[in-house]
């Protein structure tokens, strides 16, 4: 099913993943037998219309949320055999997260927020990879401002550099530029496809807009709970084919 | 609106729980004292009421207050002059002594300082208006020199049951007598004495006994014929009475003894409404708080509110609807737990002696509409200040992403706290040192005004602590102290509430523990500095012991001299005023040094007096003081005026002669003894001469320091218990506000689990939090606690109370056991935020 030859082993691997909610006839198929490969060193974008899966496969890849069936693969560890403490060290040491709403801890400056995986941790930064996190966010003196004292645009880019500093296995990013403006979500976009192109970061992007999944090297999409169908080097146009044509029968039965 | 705001409160069952506890406590702690006031006042009135005839025919002035001993009896022949009375049914004389205890199966003596330890005949008399007085339940009367009837209460307590031996103690010469038991007494009604003890013997054994067997009686019942009254019955006595005999109604009587007795108690339950209205203020932060962060978490439903044409007194009224109901409901639960609370409080005063053990709990109305009025009244005052901050919230707020709730500034918070204290400072200094009237009144509000002064400047004053303790925790702990820190940081007001609430609670507790290190300090030196002799002879219970010990004592080997000293009280311009005595030829032994006069000039008739006191009721030499004593109004000739001396009990000081002709029984309170240089074992010798009374005992002068100190423990560890309360409540508010906090912060929770925060490193996260706010509770306590501390101390300075102490290791242990309530307040909230799901808690909105 992979497009694209990987050259190295996949960053996480989803394996039969079913998870379903409610039951009778209420009973919904989040995720109906999903099997994949993130590669590692990619930038991926899980696309899909509303009530298809995606967040429930994002949530699931990065231990967040555990599935019915099925396994997911982060690395070699299979998350269905892992308790809680284990989990909650995974996420710390082998995945960074990039929310829709920022999501900051207000009381610390942007600085400390950034610092927040690897002080919990109780890691020193790599200076030098610091550095250089640091001068791609491209805050400068707004460092030791809190949260509430930036824009939308370098809240998010200060998540964005949370997620990369602990140089995390693979960086979850769900619909990160669904709160921004057009160019501050360009910044944001830039920022994750330098991480890839430069560091070979692994990231993986929820989202439902075509101009943000042009920025990214393969496309997956899903609908009702399974991948459908994917793209790798899209364009906009492309996504927005393909996408008229998952979600086409969708509307139609809805 | 109504329904918007009950829909509200049931939406939110938690927070609905957290915000009732602290009015459920501080309603239960007043709504317990009230009841136990009134279960006190009536069994009281009803004990009083059965001790006494229709009309009682006593000695004039014989009772100068209630529970003291008066040698003045009637004889017995003037029964018959009552007797022929055309309106008595029967007439009844009474023998009744004090002092005299029962000695328990287990060798302790039963009773204690506080209720009276009666003695008399048995009598059968009803007590006024038909009333049925103390009936033999078990057994029968006493017969004989060796029988003896003990109230059932007392029976019990010292584990006796019929025909065992009782050992009994007097005051008196004969000082051990023992008797079988033959019969057990009580009210038909299941009344007790309340924790009194009663011994009976008959006639003939109690005058031989107490009366030193004269035929005579203490006082006598006169029983009314029906249709006579107790007026009519009182007039007629009057009449045949001989000089020095009063008639006085049962009515009367009873009052008089029930009036001295409740005016004690109700200073006890005032102290307790002290303690209740801590409660209440201490309840009223919490719910401030609690209204405060509720309304700040609902700012957003209340924009909408407004934008969809709320007026703005609707929402205001939609939160004090809220308030009501949490007041009745934490009213109607505080009411309930306000019983088991009740309990809880007789069985405190039970360590006092004062035994209610029996009596049914009384629920007066007036009960029920003091816990509803202070519960809802206290509760929507508390909720009117967050209330009316959310009229300011406007409706285009609803739109907005996050949305804060318009704060007072807080500098005007400084300035109302700074001027708070400032009045605060001046009401305790015009009452401590001013001499205003009603001086108590300042110095509570004056404490008050002080506490809640640095309430409200606290936001701005604790920044410095909330600072320095981020950086601690950073240090420390790492990311999570450092978070930690940073959310006390996040909304100093809510901070320090917290801490207030406990800061008061902590306040008082240190100025106790000051005020009672420092009155111990105070007797350890005065006994230190003004110990004369070698021993100390005296009655456990600081009663009178019989004068024949003291003349036993001095005969005993290797003893040089005695020295007794005894009082009484009498009236001086018609207030108590006790006065003391000793034998005019040991008065050089006290050392007295005289401001006119001198001290061997003494006689009998004639007195001494404290310089100041005489100075201020303008006495001096020579002139007379007229005393009114059990035998009626004394007067004596002052001959001389002694500077304060610590072991002159008394501003008045005279012979041990003059005592006894004023109508007190020949017993000393204290006896101090004068060893041979050189004697040894002389305490063990000593003490085999009050072997056989137990509440008679030998001290050298740590034994008699520690005796001394011993009350100011107890009073201490009462106030201790009470203050608990305020304590707990603040506790509750700590946990109060962590769990509402961590409501309010679930996103940002949810996000630290993601992002790999474990379960661990939260819940020392949220401790963390806990303890800043205890301890910042603690340190401010201890600050005003050590201020109101000696500010106390130095106002009462000159009434012998001169030493000022801090006990350091105290005031440690009280801010460690702070840093330990930290800890416990943390448990719930800390296990609740660990618990949190963290998808749906990163999804919250």
């Amino acid at each position: 099913m992979t497009a694209v030859p990987t050259f190295r082993a996949p960053a996480a691997r989803v394996r039969n993943l079913t998870k379903t909610y409610g039951a009778g006839e209420a009973l919904i198929r989040a995720l109906d037998d999903v099997t994949l490969d993130l590669g590692a060193g990619e930038f991926t974008a899980v696309m899909g219309p509303s009530g298809s899966g995606k967040s429930t496969l994002m949530h699931c890849c990065a231990a967040l949320d555990t599935a019915d069936s099925g396994s997911v693969f982060v690395g070699d560890q299979d998350l269905s055999t892992l308790k809680d403490k284990a989990l909650t060290r995974l996420r710390r040491d082998e995945i960074g997260f990039v929310f829709q709403s920022y999501n900051l801890v207000p009381t610390l400056t942007a600085e400390e927020n950034i610092l927040l995986p690897l002080a919990i941790a109780r890691r020193k930064p790599d200076p030098e990879w610091y550095d250089s996190v640091i001068s791609t966010v491209a805050l400068g003196d707004r460092l030791r401002h809190k949260p509430s004292e930036l824009s939308g645009g370098q809240q998010q880019r200060v998540a964005v550099a949370r997620a990369l500093v602990s140089r995390p296995r693979i960086v979850f990013a769900d619909e990160p530029t669904g709160n921004l403006d057009s160019r501050s979500g360009a910044e944001v976009l830039a920022l994750l496809r330098r991480s890839v192109d430069e560091h070979g970061q692994t990231v993986v992007m929820v989202s439902h807009d075509p101009v943000a999944a042009a920025w990214t090297d393969r496309v997956v999409f899903l609908a009702d709970g399974r991948v459908v169908d994917e793209v790798s080097h899209p364009t906009r146009e492309q996504v927005l084919e393909v996408m008229a044509r998952v979600s086409g029968p969708q509307s139609h039965s809805a | 609106m109504i329904r918007a705001a009950l829909r509200s409160l049931l939406g939110r069952k938690l927070r609905l729980l957290l915000s009732t506890v602290a009015i459920v406590l501080g309603v239960a702690f007043l709504a317990g004292i009230l009841m136990f006031s009134d279960t006190l006042n009536r069994s009281f009135t009803a004990l009083f009421a059965s001790t006494v005839g229709d009309v009682v025919v006593r000695p004039q002035g014989g009772q100068i207050e209630l529970g003291q001993v008066s040698t003045q009896t009637l004889p017995a022949s003037l029964a018959d002059d009552l007797r022929a009375l055309p309106g008595a049914a029967r007439v009844d004389g009474n023998v009744t002594a004090l002092n005299v205890y029962v000695v328990s199966a287990a060798g302790k003596v039963v009773g204690g300082a506080g209720p009276p330890a009666f003695g008399g005949n048995w009598s059968d008399a009803p007590a006024g208006h038909g009333i049925e007085g103390l009936v033999i339940q078990e057994g029968h009367e006493p017969h004989g020199a060796d029988e003896v009837v003990l109230d059932s209460g007392t029976a019990h307590r010292a584990g006796y049951s019929l025909g065992d031996t009782v050992p009994i103690v007097t005051s008196t010469d004969r000082l051990n007598i023992s008797a079988t038991l033959v019969g057990i007494a009580g009210f038909a009604d299941g009344g007790t004495l309340n924790g009194a003890t009663y011994v009976a013997f008959d006639t003939a054994t109690a005058q031989h006994l107490f009366l030193d067997g004269a035929d005579a009686y203490t006082d006598f019942w006169i029983t009314a014929r029906s249709g006579t009254s107790q007026t009519e019955l009182a007039a007629e006595a009057e009449a045949v009475l001989p000089d020095g005999a009063e008639a006085v109604t049962g009515d009367v009587a009873a009052d008089e003894s029930a009036s001295g007795l409740l005016d004690r108690i109700d200073f006890l339950t005032t102290f307790l409404l002290i303690f209740a209205g801590i409660a209440l203020v201490v309840s009223a932060f919490i719910i401030v708080n609690t209204f405060s962060i509720l309304v700040a978490q609902r700012s957003r439903e209340l924009a909408l509110l407004r934008a969809l044409g709320a007026s703005r007194r609707q929402v205001i009224r939609s939160v004090e609807i809220e308030a009501f109901v949490i007041g009745v409901l934490g009213s109607t639960l505080g009411l309930g737990l306000g019983i088991l609370l009740a309990n809880a409080i007789e069985a405190l005063v039970a360590t006092f002696g004062l035994d209610l053990s029996g009596q049914p709990l009384v629920l007066a109305p007036r009960t029920v509409l003091a816990a509803y009025a202070v519960g809802i009244v206290v509760t929507m005052v508390a909720a009117w200040f967050p209330a009316r901050r959310t009229g300011r919230i406007q409706p285009v707020e609803a739109l907005r992403d996050d949305i804060a709730l318009p704060e007072s500034s807080l500098r005007r918070r400084l300035v109302l706290g700074v001027a708070l204290v400032a009045l605060g400072v001046m009401a305790l200094g015009a009452g401590l040192f001013a001499g205003v009237p009603h001086a108590g009144w300042f110095v509570g509000l004056g404490v008050l005004g002080t506490l809640l002064g640095v309430t409200a400047a606290s936001p701005v004053l604790s920044r410095p602590f909330l600072r320095a303790a981020r950086s601690a925790y950073a240090n420390l702990f790492g990311p999570m102290g450092n978070l930690a820190g940073q959310n006390s940081l996040r909304n100093p007001r809510r901070t320090t509430a917290t801490a207030s609430a406990l800061m008061i609670g902590l306040t008082l507790a240190f100025t106790v523990a000051i005020l009672g290190a420092s009155a111990k300090a105070s007797v350890d030196r005065q006994v230190e500095e003004n110990f004369i002799g070698d021993f100390i002879v005296s009655s456990t219970f600081g009663q009178p012991f019989s004068a024949s010990i003291a003349e036993r004592m001095a005969d005993v080997d290797g003893v040089k001299s005695i020295l007794r000293e005894r009082y009484g009280i009498g009236r001086y311009d018609h207030s108590r005023q006790g006065v003391g005595a000793t034998a005019a030829a040991d008065i050089s032994a006290f050392g007295l040094t005289m401001d006119a006069g001198r001290a061997e000039d003494l006689a009998d008739d004639t007195v001494l007096l404290e310089a100041d006191w005489a100075r201020s009721h303008g006495l001096d030499v020579g002139d007379s003081v007229k005393v009114e004593m059990p035998t009626g109004n004394q007067s004596w000739t002052v001959v001389g005026l002694f500077q304060d001396n610590p072991i002159v009990f008394f501003p008045i000081l005279t012979t041990t002669g003059t005592l006894i002709a004023s109508g007190f029984p020949d017993q000393d309170n204290y006896v101090v003894i004068y060893a041979e240089p050189g004697t040894t074992g002389l305490q063990a010798r000593l003490d085999d001469v009050v072997a056989k009374s137990p509440v008679v005992s030998v001290k050298n002068q740590q034994e008699f320091a520690a005796e001394q100190r011993a009350p100011i423990d107890q009073i201490i560890a009462i106030i201790y218990v009470l203050l608990v309360f305020a304590v707990v409540i603040a506790v509750l508010g700590i946990v109060n506000t962590l769990a509402l906090s961590i409501i309010e912060r679930t996103r940002e929770i949810g996000l630290l689990r993601a992002i790999g925060v474990s379960r661990r490193q939260l819940r020392q996260m949220i401790r963390l939090e806990s303890v800043v706010i205890a301890f910042l509770g603690a340190v401010q306590g201890v600050v005003l606690g050590i201020g109101f501390g000696i500010t106390l101390m130095y106002a009462v300075r000159d009434e012998g109370l001169d030493v000022i102490s801090i006990p350091v290791v105290q005031l440690l242990v009280f801010l460690v056991l702070s840093l330990v309530v930290g800890v416990l307040a943390a448990v719930l909230p800390a296990r609740r935020a660990a618990r949190l799901d963290v998808l749906r808690a990163i999804s919250t909105e």
